[in-house]
């Protein structure tokens, strides 16, 4: 074989990779496993060489989130990642980001919970993701990867979409996908945005240095006059819509004459597709449906597949049940939908989960 | 083509760097990979273990619970993985230290001594290596051009110069593998 630009990579690592390569202005953040090698990567290709992009280890996470705040009140690209117990400590500056309107990218590398936890995978931070995340009524963008692959592309769709909407994206992954290795296509290096790009591009809002003939840009999330408060939760709102109608993102497998589907994101979804192949090994039409955008979710295609009568819903999550209340707000009662989980840092195998769709649903038709 | 292997042992057997090595000759040999560690709290005299799987196809679950294939060099690693080789599936083990030999009669059994031949050779750092050699030997996945480019890609450049004392321990591993049963 030719020797192409694959590489072989851990999903942590390729996060710092594809970073650089998307022109990453600045990576703030604070180790904790199991996403470390993030920030190791990117000490270790020491970017502020090369693109001049900054890497700084924080004194903390709260630390890191601020930093960040500072940096996307610039219409810097900046980000951050870490783990379940420092995405809470984050969760203060995650809600001032949105409130202020301020893109950046954050990576959450999920752990078992609650508390300080365990250090295997989890899906355990579903509901912090993406039903708020900090105070006040917020949505991040939440992409699910599934794969190290993903891992690379979602670093680039994530600005692209923070940037487009101008709020606070989040690749939600977990410890097998952060610490697995596949094969993976880098992209080819871009340069970062210059300072007149950002002026050219961020100048409505952004802290770029006030020239006279603008008004000044203030990066703040405060408003006390209720009033004006609730026209800018208003706009929040109308944004949030806008994102639900235009960026949904999902996979479908066997879907088309599926009976049964289960839905499943990230390392889950890996799973559930071999208990697809499983299935249908057995005669069974099962389909698997993976939302790629976990918000937006992807109710509407559900919901279709609800009304041209697939007979039941498997949401299987590593955690005790948190998608499976979007799936069924999805499916509105139309057709049973359940919930198959393990928790701790236990991964499920494809057999548990066919089994669980056969209990818990199959077999009781 | 689809070979899922565990290889478990203690941390500092070179157990992750020997799956390194087979992920990277199979990206060489234009198979899908996945290179899945343990990364919980192990650490030299820990276990660990890592799961390789190599496909011609695209590889669904990362993550799986039984093997075509389990490398065994330590005897946790032997009561933990012999039930979960599958039938008709390979089992390879280092002796030393195990104190309870597989039982197993629906599977191939291999064994090897490379603890022994490494202190022979007087280099414990070909250990992997060599347990590599005994694998391909019986289970040839990858050839052995593309297994010698893939230890060059796992290695930094520094350690490029034991390039062929590893390749050595390679085909040693071959020579002196058994098959037990």
């Amino acid at each position: 074989m030719a020797d192409k630009e694959v590489k072989l990579m851990k999903g942590n690592e390729v996060i710092a990779h594809a970073a650089i390569r998307y022109g990453c202005d600045g990576y703030f953040g604070y180790p904790i496993t199991p996403q470390s090698e993030v920030m190791e990567t990117l000490m270790e290709l020491k970017p502020w060489e090369t693109t001049g992009m900054v890497v700084l280890q924080a004194e903390s996470e709260i630390a890191s989130i601020n930093m960040v705040y500072g940096g996307a009140a610039t219409g810097k690209r900046v980000m951050t990642s870490s783990s379940s117990p420092g995405i809470s400590l984050m969760s203060e500056g995650l809600s001032y980001l949105a409130g202020a309107e301020l893109p950046c990218l954050i990576v959450n590398c999920q752990r078992g919970g609650p508390g300080l936890g365990t250090i295997q995978p989890s899906q355990g931070d579903y509901f912090q993701a993406c039903k708020g995340g900090g105070h006040g009524d917020f949505h991040m963008i939440v992409l699910a990867p599934n794969s190290v692959q993903e891992m690379h592309d979602f670093v680039a769709l994530g600005f692209d979409l923070a940037f487009k909407y101008r709020n606070p994206a989040m690749i939600l992954a977990d410890g097998a996908i952060g610490q697995m290795m596949e094969k993976v296509t880098l992209s080819p290096q871009r340069p970062r945005k210059t300072d007149e790009e950002i002026v050219r591009e961020c100048g409505e809002w952004a802290a770029t240095g006030k020239t006279p003939d603008r008004k000044r840009n203030i990066a703040t999330s405060l408003e006390l006059r209720s009033e004006e408060m609730e026209k800018i939760n208003l706009r929040l709102q109308a944004k949030y819509r806008t994102l639900e109608e235009n960026e949904v993102r999902y996979e479908a497998i066997g879907c088309d004459d599926a009976d049964y589907v289960i839905v499943a994101f990230g390392s889950s979804a890996r799973i559930c597709s071999a208990t697809v192949e499983l299935a249908r090994e057995e005669g069974l039409k099962v389909g698997l449906l993976r939302p790629i955008t976990l918000y937006p979710f992807p109710a509407k295609p559900i919901a279709e597949l609800a009304a041209r009568g697939v007979k039941g819903f498997l949401s299987a999550e590593l955690n005790a049940g948190q998608m499976v209340t979007d799936v069924r707000l999805a499916v509105n009662g139309k057709v049973p939908v359940e919930h198959y989980g393990r928790q701790g840092g236990i991964v499920f195998t494809p057999d548990e989960v066919l089994d669980a769709l056969k209990t818990k649903i199959i077999n009781k038709q | 083509m689809k070979e899922t292997l565990i290889i478990a042992g203690f941390g500092g057997q070179g157990v992750l760097s020997m799956g390194k090595i087979l992920a990277y000759a199979g990206v060489m040999q234009d198979y899908e990979v996945t290179w899945m560690p343990s990364y919980g709290p192990e650490m030299r005299g820990g276990t660990a273990n890592v799961t390789v799987i190599l496909s011609d196809r695209r590889i669904s679950s990362p993550i799986a619970h039984v093997f075509d294939t389990a490398i065994i060099l330590n005897q946790q690693s032997m009561d933990k993985f012999e039930p979960l080789v599958k039938p008709g599936g390979t089992l390879i083990y280092d002796v030393n230290g195990i104190t309870r030999h597989p039982e197993r009669n629906d599977i191939k059994i291999c064994s090897i001594n490379a603890t022994e031949e490494c202190a022979k050779m007087g280099n414990a750092r070909l250990f992997n290596t060599m347990i590599l050699g005994g694998y391909l030997k019986v289970c040839p996945v990858v050839t052995m051009d593309n297994v010698m480019a893939g230890l060059k890609k796992s290695l930094p450049e520094r350690a490029w110069k034991m390039l062929p004392q590893n390749e050595e321990a390679i085909r040693h591993g071959g020579e002196i593998i058994v098959e037990v049963r």
